[in-house]
């Protein structure tokens, strides 16, 4: 694919041929017919998926999703404004701390969380329409809510800072948030494991707010927002000289991608129905920055690309641990190639480009953006 | 009195305290002042220094032979880690330096647990204090803790004979001058290669005394111990004014007493000796600062971190903002 190329523009390398130009043609030209070729795509697989004896591919391709929000989510954050956020998993745990809150039922709360405060212990989010669990969708709805007002009041303060600055003052939120998990017992047992969540997560519900957030974090980069991201990253100095704020498109940028992943949070604990604050920490931090280097800082998908890659790997690493007995060797070697990556593509995979579905079916020639 | 004695044994403890987090700090300034890179891996040569001793100290290897062994073999994981990682990535933007930082102090504490696994060791190991570093120094009534008069004379002689450094050698000279403009210094006729390979080497040496410290302190060692330490550090960098020297030195002494006074406060109403303050006071005290806040302390500390980044991101002894054209 010529999109990998470093060089811009270079005339097709390998570019992807179609096999058969005549019949799907007139199809292949046609950008929402493949976009929705490849929503149908995705849906027929999920549904071979959920045949019996698939439980291994099923957690995984589950997992597969929650990256990737995660990975889009902070690429939007800090690839698009530059401004490295490496608080973001602090997000996720509120997401899921506040959404596993809510849905948890009001008999096994009383007994699970008996400090609670009245109005909280009086809430709960575990009611069905019919067969689907609208109580969950709210409630991840309000707690994402939250996440982004606590995002809102966050930003204000941190998205004033640049360089390695707001890299480590939001890490010091990360933190925080850790600090405020562990001695909060009422709400969160502390540093007990809290569990008892009801599974409600499964490939549908991941995939939709995967495809939601792929959707909304590329419609942002093509609008005038995200032109306004990239201008002051690029420079923020021109892009106040020609009449740019600093600070509304960094703060927008911020409590959207804290939005999503506040509900990749919530749909991570309730498909892993237990979980401590520990989880969410450093380690995770860490691989959610990898794949999004990997990917291209500010391409969108790149992140996909990137996420598909290390989970991949990841998980023939772990397998290879399993065997060996090398526990540890997984994370020195996705930290080699975070490394290998930075030296040598400093852009990751694409930069900041996109591979364009419709442009991989296009014969020859570089097509217009 | 008791009051008296409590609040000067709290002061020790906010010096020695401060003094760790001295060392660490001018390690990390250093790097920052001449680079412009925040390295994250600096808490992890802590922690290989506290292994290394830990080794050390099992084989029974003398206090005085094993500071030497460690002193060098941080000396050298350091020195190797600005080689192969830091000196490519030169001149890179601020994010790449940063995540390179990340990477290596992921490889540094997964080699270890690799290599902890390797010798059948669990995780976590109690740390073999030697004797000298244990019990209590009584001055009259107040008895300290024998380990923070160490760390505080420790970490006092080795920034003493750093500012000495830094001030009054040809090395030292120089490498302020990389620190206050690379190309120039290069111009002057400065190798910076080997200027910025002293700065970690220096950087390192004063990680593993802090590591040694640090490890006798907490009693037991793990491959993540440096990742709080340095942000702790970072911190107390921060508070002095990123990249200056003397500011890491103050920083850390103040991150110490910060610390110590966030440790001490909560739960301060339930211990004050009956008849110091009035009843309503004390309830007040109580209510405002229940000990369950203690739990709370490096929150506060990064709240702290946060408000100085926003109204003097210079430090308490920088100077005043300048934004750079590049």
């Amino acid at each position: 694919m010529s999109t990998l190329d470093d060089r811009p523009a270079s005339p097709a390398v390998g570019e992807a041929q179609p096999a058969n130009p005549g019949g799907v043609a007139a199809l292949t030209q046609s950008p929402v017919a493949i976009r929705l070729g490849a929503i149908l795509l995705l849906a027929v697989g999920l549904t071979l998926l959920q045949l019996p004896g698939r439980a291994f591919w099923q957690g995984f391709v589950i997992n597969l999703g929650i990256f990737m929000i995660l990975v889009l989510s902070l690429n939007l954050a800090s690839g698009f404004t530059g401004v490295f956020s490496l608080g973001h998993i602090g997000f996720m745990a509120l997401g899921a701390y506040g959404s596993a809150i809510l849905t948890l039922p009001l008999a096994k709360k009383a007994d699970y969380l008996p400090n609670l405060p009245a109005w909280l212990a009086a809430v709960h989010f575990d009611f069905y329409l019919g067969p689907f669990p609208l109580g969950f969708l709210l409630a991840t709805l309000l707690a994402a809510g939250l996440v982004a007002g606590v995002a809102l009041l966050v930003g204000l303060v941190l998205m004033r800072l640049s360089g390695h600055f707001v890299a480590v003052a939001t890490l010091g939120f990360l933190v925080i948030v850790r600090v405020i998990l562990f001695n909060a017992d009422n709400f969160t047992r502390g540093s007990r494991t809290f569990s008892n969540v009801t599974p409600y997560t499964g490939l549908w519900w991941v995939w939709c707010w995967a495809i939601l957030t792929l959707y909304v974090v590329w419609r942002l980069k093509y609008s005038a927002y995200g032109r306004a991201m990239f201008a002051q990253r690029e420079d923020s100095l021109a892009a106040q000289a020609i009449g740019l704020a600093i600070l509304p498109p960094r703060l927008l940028a911020f409590v959207v991608s804290a939005f999503f992943t506040a509900v990749a949070g919530s749909l991570y604990a309730h498909f892993i129905t237990s979980f401590s604050p520990t989880v969410f920490y450093f380690d995770l931090t860490f691989r959610v920055i990898t794949m999004l280097i990997v990917g291209g800082l500010g391409s969108v998908s790149g992140s996909v690309l990137g996420t598909v890659a290390i989970m991949a790997l990841a998980e023939a690493l772990r397998r290879l641990e399993d065997v060996t007995l090398l526990y540890g060797m997984s994370q020195i070697t996705l930290a080699v190639i975070l490394i290998v990556i930075i030296i040598y593509r400093p852009n990751g995979l694409l930069g900041r480009r996109e591979i364009v579905l419709a442009r991989l079916f296009r014969k020859g020639g570089e097509p217009s953006p | 009195m008791t009051m008296v004695y409590y609040a000067i044994q709290q002061t020790v403890n906010a010096l020695s305290i401060g003094s760790l987090y001295a060392l660490m700090a001018v390690g990390l300034a250093m790097v920052f002042s001449i680079l412009r890179l925040i390295n994250f891996a600096h808490g992890d040569l802590m922690m290989i220094a506290a292994y290394l001793a830990a080794f050390a100290l099992f084989a029974n290897v003398p206090l005085g032979l094993t500071v030497i062994f460690i002193i060098a073999g941080t000396v050298i994981v350091g020195l190797l880690m600005e080689r192969i990682a830091y000196r490519p990535i030169r001149g890179a933007p601020d994010v790449a330096t940063l995540l390179t930082s990340l990477a290596v102090a992921q490889i540094l504490q997964n080699g270890m647990l690799l290599t902890t696994r390797f010798l059948g060791q669990p995780i976590q190991i109690a740390f073999p204090t030697p004797a000298v570093l244990n019990g209590v120094v009584a001055f009259g009534p107040i008895t300290v803790p024998r380990l923070n008069v160490v760390s505080l004379a420790v970490g006092f002689i080795a920034l003493v004979s750093l500012s000495f450094f830094v001030t009054r050698t040809v090395p030292g000279l120089s490498m302020r001058a990389a620190a206050e403009d690379l190309t120039a210094a290069q111009l002057m006729g400065i190798n910076i290669n080997r200027i910025i390979a002293l700065a970690f080497a220096i950087g390192s040496g004063l990680a593993a005394i802090a590591g040694l410290l640090f490890a006798v302190q907490a009693g037991q060692i793990n491959p993540y111990m440096g990742f709080t330490p340095v942000l702790k550090a970072f911190i107390a960098a921060v508070i002095g004014g990123f990249g200056s020297i003397a500011g890491a030195v103050v920083g850390g002494f103040v991150l110490g007493a910060l610390e110590v006074l966030l440790t001490a406060l909560p739960g301060i109403g339930d211990i004050l000796p009956p008849g110091m303050v009035s009843p309503s006071t004390q309830a007040l005290i109580q209510q405002w600062l229940p000990s369950s806040l203690t739990g709370y302390r490096d929150a506060f500390v990064f709240v702290a971190l946060i408000l100085m980044l926003l109204f003097r991101p210079n430090g308490i002894l920088g100077r005043p903002d300048r934004e750079e054209m590049r």
